[in-house]
């Protein structure tokens, strides 16, 4: 009777597979073409701007006074760097959810024991999704107190638009992670929630997915 | 369909096969960072700036990057075909737009 209950609980469709997993799946579909408008937006105001700060050159205003090139590509590669490995503290996550409960080697060393800890790549992913929002703060500002605001020029309207979006879904990741790991600590997350956690995992992963496209497209190409 | 029938399905729900285990999503996190360093070396390079294939290159290695986390980190690899589908028809799509807005206002041109 409580495995038929527990059988009912899932969301099967006629493909045999849970909806809940198709509708992330759509949904990163759709987000794909959110981010394609963006993206394109700025490329297609990309050297249009008539006044500056620019992202790549310098420019000097009519009173005389000179903006270096705006982007800052080493604190951004350590960003970039952060949200990549943050991706990798998360399918870890995954991992520790799917093994939980399955014995344990009796000589099994740290990296082993650490496999198994889905609070701590939980934990993990959470700050370095933190620590990537908080580099973004630190440019946002740096980029208003050199002059360039979301009303300077072109440049700043896309670029703004585009990383703002992206940060925003980065502070929905990092909610939904502290939510996961709060359920983790209160009641404990295993291989019967892989589904839920494996959800949580693919909107993360590609929340990085497009800053590997706006880290290229937007900081690197010239 | 029996439960257990049923329970098999549900692992089946997941669409998914075998994943990769810990080491394997570890050596693909430092190809990752490689790959990054490499694009960020390259950007302080100007003879590579200056080539024509510095702007191609950097997409393409953007590409392998984006498709390294989507087939294993998203486990796209190993997961059910209708993912797959879901995935890359709006990405293709996403892409054509990209491209033909680029041609449209004249960001990127073809001279015969």
């Amino acid at each position: 009777m409580a495995d038929h209950a527990a059988a009912e609980h899932h969301h099967y469709t006629t493909t045999g597979l849970d909806s809940r997993k198709i509708a992330i799946w759509a949904f990163i579909g759709s987000e794909c073409m959110l981010f394609a408008s963006l993206i394109s937006t700025y490329l297609i105001y990309k050297g249009r701007s008539i006044v500056g700060p620019f992202p790549h050159e310098a420019w000097t205003n009519e009173a005389g006074h000179t903006f270096k090139a705006i982007l800052d590509i080493p604190v951004t590669s350590v960003s970039t760097f952060v949200l990549l490995m943050s991706s990798l503290a998360m399918v870890l996550a995954l991992q520790a959810v799917q093994l939980k409960g399955s014995p344990l080697p009796e000589n099994a060393g740290w990296w082993t024991r650490a496999q198994r800890s889905s609070q701590l790549w939980l934990a993990m992913t959470a700050l370095l999704g933190a620590t990537f929002l908080g580099f973004q703060a630190y440019e946002f500002t740096s980029f208003v107190h050199e002059g360039l605001t979301i009303r300077t020029n072109l440049f700043g309207s896309s670029f703004f638009t585009l990383t703002g979006f992206h940060g925003a879904h980065v502070t929905v990741g990092v909610l939904w992670l502290m939510t996961l790991l709060f359920i983790d600590r209160k009641r404990g997350l295993g291989p019967k929630d892989e589904l839920i956690v494996d959800i949580a995992a693919l909107y993360w992963h590609f929340v990085d997915v497009v800053w590997i496209a706006i880290f290229t497209l937007v900081y690197l190409i010239r | 369909m029996s439960h257990d029938a049923k329970h098999d399905s549900a692992h089946g729900a997941h669409g998914a096969h075998a994943h990769p285990n810990g080491a394997t999503y570890v050596k693909v996190g430092v190809i990752l960072t490689l790959i990054t360093v490499f694009e960020v070396w390259a950007y302080y390079v100007p003879a590579l700036v200056a080539s024509p294939f510095f702007n191609p290159g950097l997409i393409a290695m953007s590409a392998l990057k984006f498709a390294i986390v989507v087939l294993f980190y998203m486990h796209l690899k190993y997961d059910h075909k209708l993912f797959k589908v879901l995935f890359t028809g709006p990405l293709v799509i996403a892409m054509c737009t990209i491209t033909a807005l680029l041609f449209l206002f004249r960001q990127l041109s073809i001279t015969f």
